[in-house]
């Protein structure tokens, strides 16, 4: 290897210019040129102990995928990856790699980082520019396993199990798979198109995937297990059910759950002309929330053309968002309201939202999740006017499939209790994801898939 | 894929369809619904299970065609697919403890009152049906319901098909003329459900009412189909879709109902005219 680039700053990536992009669903981060990639590895100084590896839920083998790169090895790099992820496509857009490889990177101590998410992304994406080359089939070893849930932790978890030769379906409730990377993340975010030829990839290594079954209706796990002959079942269902803040107004016309909003959009493209799925931003949307389906709404939102606010209990510094999302929404003009909690939402005539009331906040001493505390300052009340208002404060998991398994233990909060490698209180049954631990993020999800996949192979093994 | 097994109109713009979905077929009961896309591009409707074949896979469903996608459901043919048809979705009806019910459908709420109705009627519960249309030309599954019912009482807007009146007209008289009934089953348009559930307020009768709210995933994801029920907000897609007919707010779910009104008459206005280009 050649000299490193001892440039203190990461290659910038292109992006579209915001004005332009604020109106438009297409990608907003462009990708990086060879040249771009290539510059950017040399800045990898290709430390021993490689403590980016260590951020990294999922144990990419970073450093030598970043040696490959600075060596034009582009094929090379996507076979070190995909060892370790199933969906490097994904992973390079939406991981928050700024709190986890990058935040470990010895190049940040003086500068920025090695861009390892800008070259992943850059890698899986020239991979799949080239489809066709695909791996090899795995040899059936006879076993056969269910997944519940296509989202990030069901394929992390299935991609895994059929590169080891098992025969696996996995079973999505809605009519495409991909769970929140099709529903939740917007085009301009996660293109879509990149989702498929994830999917595909495993459809090629022979994973199943039975859409429109949701199981606790359509099946039961027993009866997967008792009547179907899987031997093991993954539970990846996510924790999708939106919360509201039960204030007045909460049903008024115009008022839609974060997941109804994004699921409008993006599942069922109601962006386009045309489309036979109808959203309303109005001409004033209030998202309400700080969180990055916070972002994505606004930014939603401003793409169908409304003035669109932010409304936030804390400050600027607490944002749970990604910083980078955060940039992005004040670029493309979203108007942040910090310290500001809405207690009601008033109706016109018509039954539709006509304004939020919000209450001013003040920060007083931490409160158990260490952040500081928001108050009320008393009688200071704000009143915007708006025709449409995004719930966007979180997601709990779905009840459905532990009110249909007998002996599934949940939390009290309803996520499904699971060891270290993801086993749960009944046999055969493993979970992981936002499932077990309430929503986090797409990289996390795969981690438990992988760890899951890991153990049940175990299971699976000795289990003839 | 979903195939269409067999097709018939009830009335001109009612229609029934039997679907092959051996996974929904093999768990349905009635209550429960299921939701369907017609092609690639489609919205996502819910519609109420009519009635179900373990046997041969199949599911029942009829509906009317209102809109965009009802329009384009119903220009398909026997052997034709659906794109997408998930369920059963949402709870069962309730049965335990009944002796003696009173099931109210009014217009296509009917081809979900039937099965109701004659699900209680295997039962042995004794099963009173008031039905009502706008006119004899609308009406469905009168044999169908006199078979399940030891009362049947069919009304009509007009006076042209059975008596002249409202449901309640009718309900309110077999009440007044000393039947007593555990449970008072409503199943039709929002306005109907609404009197119905004033109505046997007044008399203390139990009454469930069985809600069909806009709604997408129909699994809990999106809240879309949330009504107000008590003073608490409950899911119609997980929590329902039948609820206790006293505490519903009917008045907030008609306003619900109506949030995408000058959208939906538009795309259907379009469907129409592309069929007429067909045509």
């Amino acid at each position: 290897m050649g000299k490193p680039n001892m440039s203190l700053k990461k290659n910038e990536m292109p992006v579209q210019n915001p004005d332009v992009r604020n109106s438009n669903f297409l990608e907003v981060a462009l990708g990086y040129t060879e040249e771009q990639a290539i510059d950017e590895a040399k800045r990898c100084l290709n430390c021993k102990n490689k403590p980016c590896v260590s951020g990294c839920p999922v144990q990419i083998d970073i450093p030598a995928f970043i040696a490959e790169v600075a060596e034009g090895n582009f094929e090379k790099a996507y076979e070190i990856i995909s060892e370790s992820s199933s969906l490097p496509a994904v992973c390079g857009r939406v991981c928050p790699q700024e709190t986890q490889c990058e935040c470990k990177c010895v190049r940040g101590k003086k500068g920025e980082p090695v861009a390892i998410g800008r070259l992943e992304r850059f890698v899986a994406d020239r991979h799949n520019e080239k489809s066709g080359q695909s791996f090899r089939k795995p040899v059936p070893n006879g076993h056969k396993t269910a997944v519940i849930g296509s989202g990030p932790s069901g394929l992390a978890c299935a991609g895994d199990l059929a590169k080891k030769g098992y025969d696996v379906t996995v079973f999505e409730a809605l009519h495409v798979a991909g769970g929140v990377l099709s529903y939740g993340i917007p085009e301009f975010r996660l293109p879509k198109s990149i989702v498929q030829k994830e999917i595909n990839g495993l459809k090629e290594l022979g994973v199943k995937i039975e859409t429109n079954t949701v199981v606790g209706k359509s099946v039961s796990i027993d009866e997967l297990m008792n009547n179907e002959n899987f031997e093991t079942v993954f539970i990846g269902s996510g924790a999708g059910l939106p919360r509201f803040m039960n204030i007045p107004g909460e049903n008024l016309n115009g008022v839609y759950s974060a997941n109804e909003f994004l699921t409008r959009i993006n599942l069922m493209k109601a962006y386009k002309e045309n489309s036979s799925t109808p959203v309303t931003a109005g001409s004033t949307a209030v998202i309400v929330g700080g969180g990055n389906v916070a972002m994505d709404s606004a930014r939603c939102a401003k793409r169908l053309g409304a003035e669109v606010y932010i409304v936030y209990r804390r400050t600027s510094a607490e944002l749970p968002a990604r910083a980078e999302e955060i940039e992005h929404a004040k670029e493309e003009g979203i108007i942040f309201k910090f310290l500001t909690n809405p207690v009601e939402i008033k109706s016109d005539e018509k039954g539709w939202v006509k304004s939020i009331v919000c209450q001013q906040m003040e920060l007083s001493e931490p409160d158990e999740s260490g952040r500081a505390k928001p108050v009320p300052i008393p009688d200071s009340f704000i009143e915007i006017p708006t025709d449409c208002v995004i719930m966007s404060i979180g997601t709990s998991p779905n009840p459905l499939i532990k009110s249909t398994t007998e002996g599934l233990e949940t939390q009290k909060w309803g996520g499904i209790i699971a060891d270290e490698n993801g086993l749960t209180s009944k046999k055969g049954v493993y979970a992981g994801g936002d499932a077990v631990t309430g929503a986090a993020t797409v990289i996390l999800a795969m981690g438990a898939g992988k760890k899951a996949a890991a153990a049940m192979d175990e299971y699976m093994k000795n289990n003839n | 894929m979903y195939e269409i097994l067999e097709k018939r109109s009830l009335n001109p713009t009612v229609t029934l369809m039997k679907i092959y979905a051996p996974r929904v077929a093999g768990k349905a009961e009635p209550g429960q619904f299921i939701i369907l896309r017609t092609d690639s591009e489609g919205e996502r409707i819910p519609l109420t299970v009519a009635d179900f074949d373990r046997e041969k896979g199949s599911v029942t469903i009829i509906f009317q065609i209102v809109g965009s996608t009802t329009e384009k459901l119903n220009h398909l043919n026997v052997g034709d697919c659906l794109h997408d048809f998930v369920g059963p979705l949402g709870r069962a009806t309730e049965t335990e403890g009944l002796k003696k019910v009173a099931v109210v459908g009014g217009g296509v709420g009917c081809a979900i009152a039937y099965p109701v109705a004659k699900k209680m009627h295997d039962m042995g519960i004794e099963v009173h049906s008031v039905v009502g249309f706008r006119n004899k030309d609308l009406v469905i599954l009168e044999d169908e319901f006199k078979k399940v019912s030891s009362k049947f009482v069919l009304m009509s807007d007009d006076g042209s098909a059975g008596e002249k009146g409202l449901v309640t007209d009718a309900l309110r008289k077999l009440i007044e003329n000393g039947e007593k009934y555990d449970r008072v089953i409503t199943i039709g348009p929002l306005i109907m459900m609404k009197f119905v559930c004033q109505l046997t307020k007044q008399y203390e009768i139990p009454t469930v009412a069985s809600m069909n709210p806009i709604m997408i995933d129909g699994t809990g994801m999106c809240g879309g189909c949330r009504l107000t029920v008590g003073g608490k907000t409950k899911f119609a897609c997980v929590d329902g879709p039948e609820f206790d007919g006293h505490l519903i707010d009917f008045d907030e779910a008609m306003s619900r109902g109506s949030m995408y009104k000058p959208f939906e008459r538009k795309a259907h206005e379009e469907t129409c005219n592309l069929f007429k280009g067909v045509e």
